[in-house]
């Protein structure tokens, strides 16, 4: 069949132009049906005859395991089965990085929280029942709960090899320098939950290979996988993992909660098992963020220049490492911000305490380190007299600076024109206290606390610098499988990959990719499962440029393969295929050439065949950095953010309402840019919360408000509007140019905030969250 | 567990008289809560939504008798301009979705001294109608909180509405909370002046074991406020006023703040509230 010889019709209809691609704001398929309560979540599922499973935990953080006895539980009807360590057929042991976590706890415990037991039952509550029944007798320990006593050496070893978890000491620079002007400070960061609405849950269902087929929540199914095949003494091939709906992640899936004791219950029984945290369970199973203490030294000219910066930095790991290696790194790697600097000693700790665990979180060690180095830039501006812009336009990174792991950056930083733009953005009209005027706008909103009495306006900026992908020579990559096919004449493009949607909006972009490249305009996105390979963990910012490129590639892939075939099939019609193949392009459901000279149709050439291509996607390499100089090349990319924040502080009540935020971001190129300004408000406003709202208080190793009644996250009267400028300076080195925005947003958050309360009081305020009553008692 | 919906009044004393340790529910944005933490574990529930003489109000006199499930968003739209003081504080209760359910009966059934309903009620000198088979009676808002999250409430009795004086002068109702909504107070204020009395009440919560009222307070700003010509209040004079509110409390330490912070902060929302109900008296000079 030639081209002459289409009918006129079906070509005009398949060549509408293709819409819905990269650089449009697509909307996400899962919007509507979350607002209106429609989207299945991981919670949502249902299995014919299965089983709840419920947890008992620890009320004690410290304490030696003397008995464990199920019996009571499993005399409850409706019970069946009651499993602890003895049931663990495999390793008792999991982590990310670290395997030192139990599964369930056996001998000692080391957290308020920790599970040890798990039941299954026939109702929800009969197994919550059930697991309060179990009697365990403790030997009850004090509990490490200060960071800095655990690494002291004085403090009881909570893990064989010491209570260190890691240390990254980074020396940049002559270690020798002395400056003009010394500015010291010390800085604390309290401990930040993810608080995803969605709680951890999935449904386990037993396959008759003697495998497991798992729906869940997760933010990387290949490294769930691979931890549950080893603690369920399984080949990994027979533990198959399926994502279910995810209400939000932000580091808290990335470790192990209920995948392992969901899977456990559902073997032992052969039935499917069905686990949903409470609220309260939520907190006491996931990871949060790590609280630090931040000792700070910079030595700078009376002109304003760094000259060196010193840092100490002891991060709070608590009982298991989960992710702390890592975001002790990069707590060490970004200690200094987006600034240059000629000498840099920093020493990052991360310690092991009795405390609850913390690990990944939205920021992952930029988060702590930004309050410390831009309250300190906040601090030296007012020591010199100096603008606080000024000064950091004055020490602003750009494109070859170095790291003070001495890697130089190789793309982009536009530090300067972000603090410009900032500056220049028009500022929000003093709130109106007249006539009319609304309680809503003032600092305690709804509750009534003022009518303009007490209030004072301030205005802070802040900075932020974070990488984008893993660190430190670790081998990172994603998979996407692409297929081309004809469905009813019509070409449709599949792509499936293992990543985890977790609410980013990755499906989205996945079918944004495959309409630009393969100028086809419906995409089906499979559902991200373990039958097709890693796709890497959704963190770090990095699924949009890592499994972004794996769709990319396999989508080239598949074009590669059908102009081939096009060339086999087309070659005597179209003799440039042969030499020219690849500057022909699928536009639009058709083959052109260079010129836009139809070619075929793709549904005329492909006809009953099926175009697939399987490829992984790689950023360029990163090093380890050395253990001694913390010098090497360990992040592939950087993203830089800045914030303006302008607060009303009712310095009488300590009560602070943020008027308005904003913010300019690089983000390389914006390929949904809507999907972008929801990070960046996202972001921006869980900053918000490590601000002024969100700690979860731990008193002597007991967490005292697990609960969205005492752990308060910002509402919509607490999250101001957002002015957000987008800048696109595309990175050559990554897919399209783009730049991971995810975690950026959140990094200067916090700090301009806390700027521009200091603004408004005069106060030093060198804790996050600040609490009213930092503010009242010291006015 | 054992659950009971009557639709009437009577039915629902009934019950509750043979049931006397069932708990109440009405809105559920209490007892849900309890529910779910596991902190109660009734045996049965007595589901008052359906009773439809507890969902009304009605005008007696100089008083409202507002239905004790009523909900604040109907107190909010409806009784603003007669309850000033309990419109204030409906509008600071949870979000609107708890608006919509929540009443002043589920608050005064929890007797929380955290309940934002309360210091309004103490403020105006509102009575508690309380019922059951064996009668009604009606308990003085002074006397009906007890002991933490304790009442005068008999086990076989049920709340069916509040007698509620209808302004006769500027009422507030002013709260700390961490957030700018959705939030348990971490103390809060209601006061209410009466120019026809010449009185002033207060009503301070989540600043001590149970909702309290500032005697002491009400009596300071009775005797010093311009009854006859509303002349302004002296700064100094706001300051005692808060003084003697927060003289009144009896607070403590805990995870939504200290003690030292209430106490500080009762002062200046009272100082504040008695300058924004003292103007507002002027409306019901002129009338």
């Amino acid at each position: 069949m030639s081209n002459s010889t289409l009918p006129t019709k079906q070509r005009d209809h398949i060549s509408t132009p293709v819409s819905a691609g990269l650089g449009e704001s697509v909307a996400r398929p899962d919007g509507t049906l979350k607002v209106t309560g429609d989207f299945a979540f991981s919670s949502d599922l249902w299995a014919e005859g299965m089983l709840w499973a419920s947890t008992l935990r620890s009320p004690h953080p410290h304490a030696r395991i003397k008995s464990i006895n199920i019996a009571p539980a499993l005399k409850i009807n409706g019970v069946s089965a009651v499993l602890t360590h003895d049931d663990v057929p495999g390793a008792k042991l999991y982590g990310l990085e670290i395997i030192d976590q139990p599964v369930l706890a056996f001998d000692t415990i080391r957290f308020h929280g920790e599970a040890i037991a798990i039941v299954a039952a026939d109702h929800p509550e009969t197994a919550k029942r059930a697991a309060q029944a179990i009697i365990v007798e403790y030997e009850i320990l004090e509990p490490v709960i200060d960071p800095d006593f655990a690494i002291s050496g004085k403090a009881p070893v909570i893990h064989t090899g010491g209570n260190i978890t890691r240390h990254v000491p980074i020396l940049f620079g002559p270690q020798d320098l002395t400056a003009d002007v010394v500015v010291k400070g010390e800085y604390e960061v309290g401990m930040q939950d993810q608080a995803p609405l969605g709680p951890e849950s999935g449904l386990a269902i037993p396959a008759e290979d003697g495998g497991i087929d798992l729906y869940l929540s997760t933010q990387w199914l290949h490294v769930d996988r691979g931890q549950l095949a080893t603690v369920l003494g399984l080949p990994p091939e027979k533990v198959r993992l399926t994502l279910a709906g995810v209400g939000g992640a932000f580091g808290a899936r990335e470790d192990l909660s209920m995948q392992a004791h969901v899977s456990l219950l559902a073997m032992r029984t052969g039935k499917p098992v069905k686990i949903v945290y409470s609220r309260e369970e939520s907190f006491f199973g996931h990871v949060h963020r790590h609280p630090g203490k931040l000792r700070y030294e910079h030595g700078v000219t009376k002109e304003g220049k760094l000259v060196y910066v010193k840092a100490t930095i002891v991060l709070d790991g608590g009982a298991y490492a989960s992710s702390s290696p890592a975001v002790c790194a990069n707590a060490a790697c970004f200690a200094v911000g987006p600034y240059e600097v000629e000498s840099a000693t920093i020493n990052s700790y991360v310690a092991y305490t009795n405390n609850p665990p913390c690990g990944a979180m939205r920021g992952f060690g930029a988060v702590q380190t930004a309050f410390a180095y831009e309250s300190q830039m906040d601090k030296i501006a007012e020591v010199l007299g100096m603008d606080p812009i000024d000064l950091r336009l004055k020490n602003a990174m750009s494109r070859n600076s170095l790291m003070p792991t001495g890697q130089p950056i190789d793309s982009a930083a536009p530090v300067a024109e972000i603090l410009e733009k900032l500056r220049a953005m028009p500022l929000p009209p003093l709130t109106s206290t007249t006539e009319g005027f609304d309680i809503i706008e003032l600092p305690g909103g709804a509750s009534n606390a003022t009518h303009g009495e007490g209030v004072r306006r301030g205005i802070g900026y802040a900075l932020g610098v974070k990488n984008v992908g893993f660190s430190e020579g670790f081998d990172d990559y994603s998979t996407a499988k692409v297929s081309l096919q004809i469905i009813n004449g019509e070409p449709v493009v599949e792509v499936h990959t293992a990543a985890a949607e977790v609410g980013q909006g990755l499906v989205t972009l996945k079918g944004q990719i495959a309409r630009t490249e393969l100028g086809v305009q419906r995409v089906v996105v499979h559902v991200s499962d373990t039958q097709v390979g890693s796709a890497g963990s959704t963190s770090a910012s990095r699924q949009s440029y890592v499994t972004g490129g794996a769709v990319m590639t396999a989508c080239k892939a598949v074009r590669d393969e059908i102009l081939l075939f096009a060339m086999e099939k087309l070659g005597h019609l179209h003799p440039h295929l042969l030499h020219f193949r690849a500057t022909y392009l699928l536009v639009d459901g058709e083959i052109r050439d260079g010129n836009g000279t139809l070619v075929s149709s793709l549904a005329d050439l492909v006809q009953d065949r099926i175009f697939e291509c399987t490829r992984e996607y790689r950023h360029r390499p990163t090093t380890p950095i050395d253990p001694i100089t913390g010098q090497g090349l360990p992040h592939t990319q950087f993203a830089f953010a800045g914030h303006r924040a302008v607060v009303d502080v009712d310095i009488e009540t300590g009560l602070v309402k943020v008027i308005e935020m904003a913010t300019v971001q690089d983000v390389g190129k914006a390929l949904n840019p809507q999907a972008i300004e929801g990070q960046i408000e996202g972001g921006t406003a869980q900053g918000l919360g490590l601000a002024i709202l969100e700690e979860i208080q731990v008193v002597n190793g007991k967490v005292k408000n697990p609960s969205f009644t005492d752990y308060l996250i910002p509402t919509v009267l607490d999250m101001p509007p957002v002015r957000s400028i987008i800048l696109e300076y595309a990175d050559e080195h990554a897919p399209y140019g783009l730049r991971g925005v995810g975690e950026a947003p959140t990094i200067s958050s916090t700090p301009a905030i806390v700027s521009a309360i200091r603004a408004a009081t005069g106060l030093a305020l060198t804790r996050v969250p600040v609490r009213p009553e930092h503010i009242t008692s010291t006015m | 567990m054992d659950f009971f919906r009557p639709t009437s009044l009577a039915d629902a004393l009934k019950l509750k008289s043979a049931h006397p340790l069932a708990l109440c529910i009405n809105g559920g944005t209490d007892v849900m809560v309890e529910l779910n933490f596991d902190r109660k574990r009734p045996e049965t529930l007595l589901d008052l939504s359906a009773v439809t003489e507890l969902n009304q109000w009605s005008e007696a006199g100089d008083s409202i008798v507002l239905g004790a499930g009523v909900t604040y968003s109907r107190i909010q739209t409806e009784l603003h301009a007669q309850l000033p003081g309990l419109a204030m504080a409906s509008r600071t209760v949870g979000s609107l979705q708890i608006r919509n359910r929540g009443g002043v009966g589920g608050n005064l059934g929890s007797a929380s001294p955290a309940g934002d309903a309360h210091p309004a009620l103490l403020a105006t000198g509102a009575t508690v109608n309380v019922s059951s088979v064996r009668g009604g009676r009606s308990i003085d808002i002074h006397e009906y909180f007890i002991a933490p999250k304790k009442s005068a409430l008999d086990p076989d009795e049920i709340i069916i509405s509040i007698t509620i004086p209808k302004a006769r002068g500027g009422q507030q109702y002013s709260k700390i909370g961490t957030r700018n909504a959705m939030v348990i107070a971490v103390c809060s204020f209601g006061l209410a002046i009466d120019l026809q009395t010449r009185k002033v009440g207060t009503g301070i919560g989540s600043a001590g074991p149970t909702p309290l009222r500032a005697v002491e307070a009400e009596a300071f700003a009775a005797s010093h406020l311009d009854w006859e010509k509303g002349a302004a209040l002296a700064p100094e004079l706001l300051a005692e006023f808060g003084a003697l509110v927060s003289a009144a409390s009896r607070p403590i330490d805990d995870i939504r703040g200290t003690a030292a912070y209430r106490r500080h902060t009762l002062s200046v929302i009272a100082a504040r509230s008695l300058k924004w109900a003292w103007t507002s008296t002027n409306e019901f000079r002129s009338t």
